[in-house]
């Protein structure tokens, strides 16, 4: 753990130094305020005190903003060779992947804190459903977890981050939108499956307040999932021929 | 802090880059890995730091073997990679602490063992700066820094002067040769002057093997164990290649273009002909101006084993 926490400051610092991260909050926060506020139907139009509106747009920019986050994580590594370097010190591919994972997750946190001060406004408005606000914020979070860890699969398994961004949308639009849509054109056993396998239903459910282990599972399983496939192509040198 | 190598082998694909190698370094010794490009140096280097495992075949570092425990083993070893490779956009010494951190210097030392790698590589004035704001030479060593940060008894360095100009090559070598009086130091490189100027045992390896292994004295010798002599004699006659032929120790004379009365002259094996030279010229009346050994250089000895 202690490993694990070293690589995620050493990346925290290099998103802080190289400007993306406040490149990422400031867009985040421009995009959803911009969405949540002043066009579209926003929160006026809706004239409703809750932040669906928010959640909603921040459901689809994350989606866009998480494989730019991890595009370089592994792949420059692996461009640059130092990913040897670190490999041949005292820590395990495993702690290298996890670190990079939480680096990428807190830098969406603190976006998110960023976005509190709208909750705030909010309440000011009008009755606010607490339990949706915070539903909806730990479904960001499990959605952003989930990106993440497929995002940094896709960095793994390239030298070329352009590669590792595009891989990583292709992987997340299936989730995002397309099990959605074929899931719902689809009838039976299949249909619910493929139900299951969408990220919207899964965010839809826990932003209702309802944490139910069924969501869980799914968050849980794409992460794990994400991260051991990152590692395995990590420690691919070992048995590659 | 021996390390041994059996063996060895490492395929990729149907390739094999390293094939059956089996060796054994001693605490303190200084070996250069000498061979051509492609030869399998740096795969040997990268699997006995733990970077890529062996495809058949082991590797134990202190009698720990690499298909055990490479946390032990990785903290005992520091490495140079091949290329220098290193983040550009972290400061010399904000560098050298996340390194020290991951190899688990504990913390009160981190900042006092930072200090003396500055020191001890030159670092000293350029040490608030950023990475990418440095020339190769000191990024060369920042890379020695931090392959020295947490004092490891092995260290592996692959090509360690490439890009370096000459001053800063005699600097590093100086820096090597220093650090082999307490450490067990392994580097490689494809210019022969440099092994020899840093190593005590030379492996040459070509295609995935051993060819040659041991001092470049004793590489000299086992390459060529024929007497090779250049000789200046006047005044130039027609006879002298002959009579010199004539010697019982002399197995081949040759003029050498350009430069009429010189010849160059090899004894037959394990024989010696200076001696032999001298009375003849004595005897003739000539005069004897110049008569010089060569020593086989170690290019030749390489060339010879490589090609």
């Amino acid at each position: 753990m202690k490993k694990t926490w070293i690589i995620t400051k050493r990346e925290l610092a290099s998103f802080f130094d190289s400007l993306t991260a406040y490149v990422m909050v400031v867009l985040f926060l421009g995009l959803s305020g911009i969405f949540t506020w002043l066009v579209g139907s926003n929160i006026f139009v809706n004239n409703q005190a809750n932040m669906g509106v928010f959640f909603g747009i921040a459901f689809w920019s994350l989606f866009f903003f998480i494989p730019a986050l991890t595009m370089k994580m592994v792949a420059e590594e692996n461009r640059l060779g130092t990913i040897e370097l670190l490999t041949t010190k005292d820590i395990t591919d495993g702690q290298i992947i996890r670190g990079k994972f939480f680096a990428c997750l807190i830098l969406i946190l603190i976006s998110l804190i960023c976005t509190l001060p709208y909750y705030v406004t909010i309440s000011q408005l009008g009755n606010i459903d607490d339990g949706a606000v915070i539903g909806g914020y730990v479904g960001l979070i499990f959605l952003s977890g989930s990106y993440v860890a497929v995002g940094l699969f896709a960095s793994s398994i390239t030298t070329n981050q352009i590669v590792a961004f595009l891989v990583a949308l292709f992987i997340g639009i299936f989730f995002h939108l397309l099990f959605d849509v074929l899931g719902t054109s689809t009838s039976g056993i299949l249909g619910s499956f493929l139900n299951y396998l969408s990220m919207r239903v899964h965010f839809d459910s826990i932003s209702r307040g309802v944490v139910d282990s069924r969501d869980l599972v799914y968050f849980g399983s794409i992460i794990t999932m994400g991260l051991y496939l990152a590692e395995l192509m990590l420690s691919k040198r070992n048995w590659q021929s | 802090m021996s390390i041994i190598v059996e063996n060895l082998t490492k395929k990729y694909g149907e390739q094999k880059a390293v094939n059956d190698i089996s060796f054994k370094i001693e605490t303190g010794e200084v070996v250069g890995f000498l061979g051509p490009n492609g030869a399998g140096k740096s795969t040997t280097m990268k699997m006995i730091t733990c970077f890529m495992a062996p495809t058949i075949g082991n590797i134990t570092v202190d009698d720990i073997s690499v298909n055990e425990n490479q946390s032990l083993i990785k903290k005992k070893i520091g490495y140079l990679p091949e290329n220098n490779p290193l983040y550009f956009d972290m400061s010399i010494v904000d560098y050298l602490r996340f390194t020290a951190e991951i190899q688990g210097v504990s913390k009160t030392d981190i900042p006092g063992r930072i200090g003396e790698m500055i020191e001890l590589c030159g670092l000293v004035r350029e040490k608030h700066k950023n990475i990418n704001e440095l020339s190769k030479g000191f990024r060369q060593r920042v890379g020695l820094a931090q392959a020295m940060i947490h004092d490891p008894e092995v260290l592996i360095l692959d090509e360690p002067t490439t890009g370096l100009d000459p001053n800063q090559i005699v600097e590093i070598r100086k820096l090597i040769k220093e650090l082999g009086k307490q450490k067990t130091v392994i580097l490689s490189s494809h210019i022969l002057s440099e092994v020899e100027a840093t190593c005590d045992r030379i492996l040459i390896i070509n295609r995935g093997r051993i060819v040659a292994d041991g001092t470049s004295e004793t590489l000299r010798s086992q390459a060529d164990d024929q007497e090779l002599l250049t000789v200046h004699i006047t005044p130039l006659n027609e006879e002298l290649e002959t009579s010199l032929l004539g010697l019982g120790s002399v197995e081949k004379v040759s003029a050498i273009e350009d430069k009429p009365g010189f010849y160059s002259i090899q004894s037959k094996p394990n024989m010696e002909s200076r001696k032999a030279i001298f009375d003849l010229c004595v005897k003739q009346k000539w005069y004897l101006l110049e008569m010089t050994g060569i020593e086989t250089r170690l290019e030749d000895v390489f060339r010879d084993l490589t090609n």
